[in-house]
């Protein structure tokens, strides 16, 4: 009798921790579902209607991947070919350039903290900003590249920079590619500064010089962080959308539409909510492919 | 001379030395110039930008273009507007970010890896991914063109990352703390508000940096949601107000300035704790 009520009174204690747990991640679980989760499952059902938004819409299977891959009017593949020229750009050239300053950083030059801050501050400005400034810069009358280029007698390298198809792309892959270089660097540098002491010294004891201490002992280390470097820059050049929205609008002759855009476009101008949610569920699946893909190759390396 | 001091930048060839503080120098030049630039047009009239006086200091000083962008810009209202939903978002995500954090990190149950494994989703879902649902319900429930239609899906995006960051340092409060307040008669609630919050302290600049920056310069959403003028915030009124002042310069300057300088004010004084708060969230992401 005594064990019993021992036993229920175990059991009651277990319910009330329970419901105590439930409580305490309620506010978490419902913004994480409903904001994120439960969006993910509608946007799925809703990439295989032909939906306004509003009415029932028409259950059509996977017509709208298929569309999104082969009707050109839709621009699709154009805007994944520009996300894909952002993501090269910024694992060939940016990646490697904020390497490069975060291993000089990591030899104690003069000033490093002061460098260090310069090169990181264009990523806490808000993007849209740095789009309005280039555009002052790119203005085809009055910014500073055609007056520069005025001034030292080149006029014939001038450009309607943002406005022709030749060089749009350009003019929104040189701010992107600026603005987060210092992110990559300022991550890297944490990983340079975390290489102990011990390990570079005994590779300087048996000869190296400083640059292949950072070739063989420091960059093997680091690895991870680059590997999630990696996969900051190409997901985040796979759902760029602020320098494209400010800068081109995706023009001229939506040669620069990213899949961001073109997302905002299916609900603004084409009322077509549910190829919207196509383009999203491609977004998502592309993103996380990417990251799988990073992730993998990284390991095979490694072996 | 020890190893360690070998592997600086002192010894190495001072011709080295030299070109590589010359290629420091003008990068921190290329990252510098464009706040000049802003700053110096912001001040400027249309004569000055156009020609006269393109990269010099203004020669008026027009602090007129700021009250143009306060007053038939609307800057202030877009200032407050982002600062109510930048300090709601902070509070909202924090919250329920320590909650949930200490549920999955204090309690011991069953499922709370999975739990975490969960909401750690969340580092790699795109804000793109909800953009269509969340529109269609928010403009049938009539809720576009407010505060909480940002706040709300601003909170939930930052959470995983705020749930990363806290777990960070809850682990590291000793679990004898809980314990010792366990037999002080303390439940699971009197624990976590008398013990887990007054300690988890350092977490709140953490994660109030990094969230205030995702919200402070978050366009995509602001841009798609608010189409009133009335909650528009930072990034979006910058936008409108270029749209408006097309040849006038000088206002939109000052718009840029008045967007960036709180950030870069508060940078200043607390750059080592931002880059810190960055380097938190990736390298445990």
């Amino acid at each position: 009798m005594d064990e019993q009520t021992r036993k229920k009174s175990k059991k009651a204690k277990q319910i009330k921790t329970g419901i105590t747990i439930f409580l305490f991640l309620l506010p978490g679980l419902i913004l994480f579902i409903g904001i994120l989760i439960a969006p993910i499952a509608v946007s799925l059902y809703r990439s295989l209607y032909d939906w306004n938004g509003f009415s029932a819409g028409t259950f059509i299977g996977f017509q709208n991947y298929y569309e999104l891959f082969t009707n050109g009017s839709i621009k699709f593949m154009v805007s994944l070919k520009n996300a894909m020229i952002l993501a090269f750009f910024s694992v060939f050239v940016q990646l490697p350039f904020s390497l490069f300053l975060a291993l000089l950083l990591g030899r104690k030059v003069k000033g490093e903290r002061f460098f260090l801050s310069v090169f990181f501050m264009p990523v806490l400005i808000s993007t849209v900003v740095i789009g309005q400034l280039w555009l002052k810069i790119y203005n085809p009358d009055y910014g500073l590249l055609n007056t520069m280029l005025d001034a030292l007698h080149l006029e014939s390298w001038k450009h309607v920079w943002v406005g022709e198809v030749k060089t749009a792309l350009g003019a929104i892959l040189v701010p992107t590619i600026w603005q987060y270089v210092g992110y990559h660097m300022l991550l890297m540098y944490a990983g340079v500064k975390g290489v102990s002491a011990d390990l570079r010294e005994a590779a300087m004891l048996d000869g190296a010089t400083n640059w292949q201490v950072d070739r063989y002992v420091v960059i093997p280390i680091i690895k991870p962080i680059i590997r999630v470097s990696v996969i900051f820059a190409v997901t985040g050049s796979l759902k760029t959308y602020d320098l494209v929205r400010i800068l081109t609008e995706g023009g001229p002759f939506q040669t620069t539409e990213v899949p961001s855009t073109l997302l905002e476009n299916m609900l603004f101008l084409r009322n077509r909510y549910g190829m919207g949610s196509t383009i999203s569920v491609m977004l998502i699946a592309l993103c996380f492919a990417f990251a799988l893909l990073i992730t993998a190759a990284f390991r095979e390396k490694e072996v | 001379m020890t190893m360690e001091e070998r592997y600086t930048l002192k010894k190495s060839n001072p011709a080295l030395q030299v070109l590589i503080y010359i290629f420091l120098g003008i990068w921190a030049l290329v990252n510098l110039f464009p706040l000049y630039f802003m700053f110096t047009f912001s001040l400027k009239s249309n004569d000055e930008i156009f020609g006269k006086n393109i990269v010099g200091l203004p020669h008026d000083w027009l602090w007129s273009n700021y009250s143009a962008a306060m007053y038939t810009g609307n800057m202030g209202l877009y200032f407050l507007n982002s600062v109510l939903v930048t300090f709601a978002t902070i509070v909202l995500c924090l919250a329920s970010a320590l909650m949930a954090t200490y549920a999955i990190t204090r309690i011991k149950w069953r499922f709370s890896k999975l739990t975490n494994a969960f909401f750690m989703l969340g580092l790699t879902i795109p804000l793109q991914a909800s953009i269509v649902p969340v529109y269609v319900v928010l403009s049938k429930l009539h809720w576009l063109n407010r505060y909480t239609t940002l706040i709300v899906p601003y909170a939930a995006f930052s959470l995983a990352m705020a749930i990363l960051i806290c777990s960070g340092f809850m682990v590291e409060i000793p679990y004898d703390l809980d314990e010792a307040a366990r037999i002080d008669g303390c439940g699971l609630w009197g624990t976590f508000f008398r013990i887990i919050i007054p300690l988890m302290k350092p977490a709140y600049a953490t994660v109030g940096i990094y969230t205030f920056l995702q919200c402070w310069n978050e366009f995509m959403f602001a841009n798609v949601f608010i189409s009133d003028s009335v909650h528009r915030t930072l990034p979006v009124g910058i936008k409108a107000l270029s749209g408006q002042h097309t040849t006038d310069w000088g206002p939109i300057g000052a718009a840029l300035v008045i967007a960036t300088f709180p950030t870069l004010l508060v940078y200043i004084f607390l750059s080592k704790r931002i880059q810190e708060s960055f380097i938190a969230g990736a390298v445990k992401g």
